[in-house]
């Protein structure tokens, strides 16, 4: 691979410099001058890898994920996926057929943790899941709702079509056979967190 | 103009006045639970005994002719402690007649946060009791990012605090404590994407503690976790929204190691760091009465009908018609 060549882009994430070369991604956990050493070692080697193995196991259950190139201590060299984030061109279909592919992930116990319209790239037809720093493994109805709760949030953060873009992608999720009880699942997360509740529980 | 606010979603009762230059005075009676966490009915008599006093004081030192506004926090909080509140500001604004606005208590964090700071177009992080949220405006709304999914940063801090016998209120205690720290102890890390959550965190810190570790260091690893969550979660709303600024708003924004440590995160991603003085950051009346000011410059105002109060009041709601 082309060590010396320069990078086209580097973005600076929540917890990752991803440097954007043109056939192939780094994505480098570099330390955090924020937060005690300790902690700051444990995140970024366990993190980085989860991420690694669990990108392989999404693609062997038929999730499209970068192929993973190589793993160094705290970096990942993996494909450049080219395409379009899919919160530039985002719409129904595309929010159903991530649905189908969400279910995909939690069949095979796979949590994403971040699922958003920024760590999922369209290519050559195909949605690819690119961010996998939060996930875990993990066979929980709880977890798999939480799962959809953030992507939910994350739709009415962006868009004004919302909630038209949430019933399509539960049309899509509900191939998953739990389908429908992650669903109720999520509606109540959205529910629990209000404020009042939270402040009378204490 | 002049406007006056009263705050009162749960501990604190504040009245202040302010103009648009500058706050002319804050008045505090804070209620201070005897023992445990606050209780909404005891939080609320004390509110009722004493919101008159309260008045009479800022009184003497404006006088009333000269306020142009009364406005009142509507929500979110404690049911019984805003029906105090609201009541006081109706009655104030029918004697002087006078608008009543009322407002929404976190809105007025973050507006009164920019006010003092400058800032332009933040991601705010606001941390207090209650609440703890990633906030940024889009368009006409602002949206949450990113927010606990069970307790707010504030009541987790309080809860350790109580569980090693520290009095309410425990956060500034826990502080104190963390700067003795020596040794980190992991605990649960739990972000999922821009959400958080502290309740695991709570449990296992205060298991560290029956199992004899110092009170210094689980308060150490405590901040440790739990503010290196927040200043992630912030960190990634800041690269998804591509924003270079970030603004600390709340109570717990006056711990100064929160503070230190978004801003080294600012600082290595070359972003701007604001947080606005500390009494404007906990619960207060200037707050309140700078968004009401505000918003009635925008042409707000709040029909006597319509200011019953909203205990669940989201930030998403209020249509934002100024800069
Ligand atoms: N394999 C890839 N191919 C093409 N672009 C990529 C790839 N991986 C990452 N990117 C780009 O880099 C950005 C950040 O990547 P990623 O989400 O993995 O980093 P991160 O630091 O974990 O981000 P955050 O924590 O903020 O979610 C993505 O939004 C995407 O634009
Ligand atoms: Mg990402």
């Amino acid at each position: 691979m082309l060590q010396n060549s320069k990078p086209e882009r580097i973005y600076l994430g929540g917890e990752a410099e991803v440097r954007i070369y043109s056939d192939f991604v780094e994505k480098i956990r570099k330390k955090k001058n924020y937060r005690v050493s300790d902690l700051d070692k444990i995140l970024r080697e366990s993190r980085t890898r989860t991420e690694a193995r669990i990108i392989s196991a999404a693609r062997r259950n038929g999730v499209p994920t970068p192929i993973i190139f190589d793993v160094q201590g705290e970096k990942i060299v993996m494909e450049r996926i080219k395409g379009e984030p899919l919160r530039e061109i985002m719409n129904t279909e595309l929010s159903r057929k991530l649905g189908e592919l969400v279910a995909k992930l939690h069949e095979a116990r796979i949590i994403h943790g971040d699922i958003t319209p920024m760590n999922l790239i369209y290519s050559k037809g195909m949605i690819f899941f690119i961010d996998f720093g939060l996930s875990f493994y993990d066979e929980r109805i709880e977890s798999k709702g939480v799962d959809l709760h953030i992507y939910f949030e994350s739709l009415k953060a962006y868009f004004d079509n919302w909630e038209e873009l949430k019933e399509a992608f539960i049309s899509g999720y509900k191939s998953y056979e739990k389908g429908g009880e992650v669903l109720k699942r999520a509606e109540e997360i959205d529910a629990r967190g209000r404020y009042v509740e939270r402040r009378m529980r204490d | 103009m002049i406007s006056l606010g009263i705050e009162g979603t749960a501990w604190s009762l504040s009245i202040g006045v302010v103009d648009e230059k500058e706050v002319l005075l804050v008045e505090n009676d804070p209620y201070i639970p005897k023992e445990g966490g606050i209780h909404p009915r005891e939080a609320a008599q004390h509110h009722s005994e004493r919101i008159g006093k309260l008045v009479k004081s800022v009184f003497s030192k404006i006088e009333p002719d000269k306020i142009d506004v009364i406005s009142f926090s509507q929500g979110p909080g404690m049911g019984p402690c805003l029906r105090i509140v609201a009541t006081a500001a109706r009655v104030l604004s029918l004697k002087l007649e006078k608008p009543l606005i009322g407002v929404n208590h976190c809105l007025a964090h973050l507006e009164v946060g920019r006010w003092k700071t400058g800032a332009k177009n933040p991601v705010t992080l606001y941390v207090s009791g209650g609440n703890s949220q990633v906030i940024a405006r889009r368009g006409k709304r602002y949206r949450v990012f990113g927010e606990t999914l069970d307790i707010g940063i504030g009541n987790a801090l309080d809860k350790l605090a109580r569980h090693m016998g520290l009095k309410h209120p425990g956060g500034p205690k826990i502080e104190k404590l963390a700067r003795n720290g020596k040794r980190y102890y992991e605990l649960p890390y739990v972000v999922k994407g821009m959400d958080f959550s502290f309740s695991g965190m709570v449990t296992a810190a205060q298991k560290l503690f029956d199992n004899g570790i110092s009170k210094e260091d689980v308060a150490f690893s405590f901040q440790e976790t739990a503010f290196a969550m927040l200043a992630e979660v912030s960190e990634r709303a800041m690269a998804y929204l591509d924003r270079d600024e970030l603004l600390l708003v709340g109570g717990v924004g006056a711990n100064s190691r929160l503070k230190e440590m978004l801003e080294v995160m600012c600082k290595d991603r070359k972003a701007r760091f604001y947080s606005p003085p500390t009494e404007l950051m906990g619960d207060n009346g200037a707050m309140i009465a700078y968004l009401s000011l505000l918003m009635f410059k925008h042409g707000y105002v709040t029909e006597l009908k319509d200011s019953t109060v909203k205990p669940d009041f989201r930030i998403e709601e209020v249509d934002v018609s100024w800069e």
